[in-house]
């Protein structure tokens, strides 16, 4: 299991950017009740047997890894909410992509802690590949929105480490709207 | 640090850029790979990946590395797994890179060139191995 509720969206993003899509879109949604995240891709899609199977723990199409027997993401993901009393939800379609919802409560002892969100924008953000991504973040203090491919024109790429200086700084202190 | 504007980031880039002295940086690019997958993020990749950024900035090497994060490299039981590839070193694969260690691999690794021997997990090379 992870440690922290940004490994879960951390890890559940890397999927999303691995099934080829074009564009991720990511809430985070923080309140009182607990933290709702929602990511969503149009990637290449899970057939409604794919689906089953991949909340198989002992299941991976073994495209990434030639020898590799599991498959944690997900299966990490529903035991750390069902053990929280959390919410999730997969919906997935072959060819037009997935949607990965979940909600941990507050007021349950073993629901994990948020940590460092800018440190967990600055992972998704850096994932490789040409996609676009959209980011959502809510709160208490407000909301703001980033999109990767406006924050690498600014910073000049999301490789370089000066680069990816300058965008931590900026995630550390973006404004909230009301 | 005060809240910042897309357009104050994108002024703070340009003022960075003026400041430097332009560095020779071809030809000496250091590429360092985190492996980011559930085994790697479960240890602490992710807290691995900040600390490397910061400290490379720290370095004063911000501009002539290049940091990536890729999926499992296939050493889950090492994790966090770091690659790092620079000219007049050897390329090396290390393990148990903790977010504790990454000031160590910047400042032994990448300035002093000298490889953090307890953390070295790379295969061994191929003319060794038995078949």
């Amino acid at each position: 299991m992870h440690y922290g509720l940004g490994d879960y969206v951390l890890d559940i993003t890397q999927n999303a950017v691995e099934a080829g899509s074009s564009e991720v879109a990511v809430e985070l949604d923080e309140s009182e009740e607990g933290f709702r995240v929602a990511i969503r891709d149009n990637g290449c899609g899970m057939t409604s047997e794919q689906r089953e199977r991949a909340l198989d723990p002992f299941y991976t199409d073994g495209k990434k890894h030639a020898k590799r027997k599991v498959g944690l993401g997900l299966p990490f993901l529903v035991e750390a909410i069902e053990l929280a009393e959390g919410r999730w939800s997969l919906e997935s379609s072959k060819g037009s992509g997935t949607k990965v919802e979940f909600f941990f409560p507050a007021s349950n002892v073993d629901s994990p802690p948020a940590g460092d969100i800018p440190g967990l924008l600055l992972g998704l953000l850096c994932l490789p590949g040409n996609h676009e991504m959209l980011i959502r973040r809510s709160g208490p203090r407000g909301s703001y929105e980033l999109k990767r491919s406006e924050l690498s024109e600014a910073v000049g790429g999301l490789e370089r480490a000066s680069s990816l200086g300058l965008l931590k700084d900026y995630l550390d202190s973006v404004e909230y709207d009301e | 640090m005060a809240k910042m504007t897309l357009e104050e980031l994108r002024k703070l880039r340009e003022e960075k850029k003026q400041d430097l002295t332009r560095r020779e940086v071809e030809g000496k690019e250091i590429q360092i790979v985190v492996g980011m997958g559930t085994c790697g993020i479960a240890a602490g990749a992710k807290q691995t990946f900040d600390a490397i950024v910061e400290q490379v900035n720290a370095a004063g090497l911000g501009d002539q590395v290049v940091i990536r994060q890729t999926g499992c490299m296939g050493l889950c039981y090492v994790e966090p797994t770091v690659e790092v590839a620079m000219p007049g070193m050897p390329n090396v694969l290390y393990g148990k890179m903790t977010k504790d260690v990454a000031k160590e691999l910047v400042t032994k690794h990448l300035v002093e060139h000298k490889l953090l021997d307890d953390h070295i997990f790379d295969r061994p090379a191929a003319d060794i191995m038995k078949k």
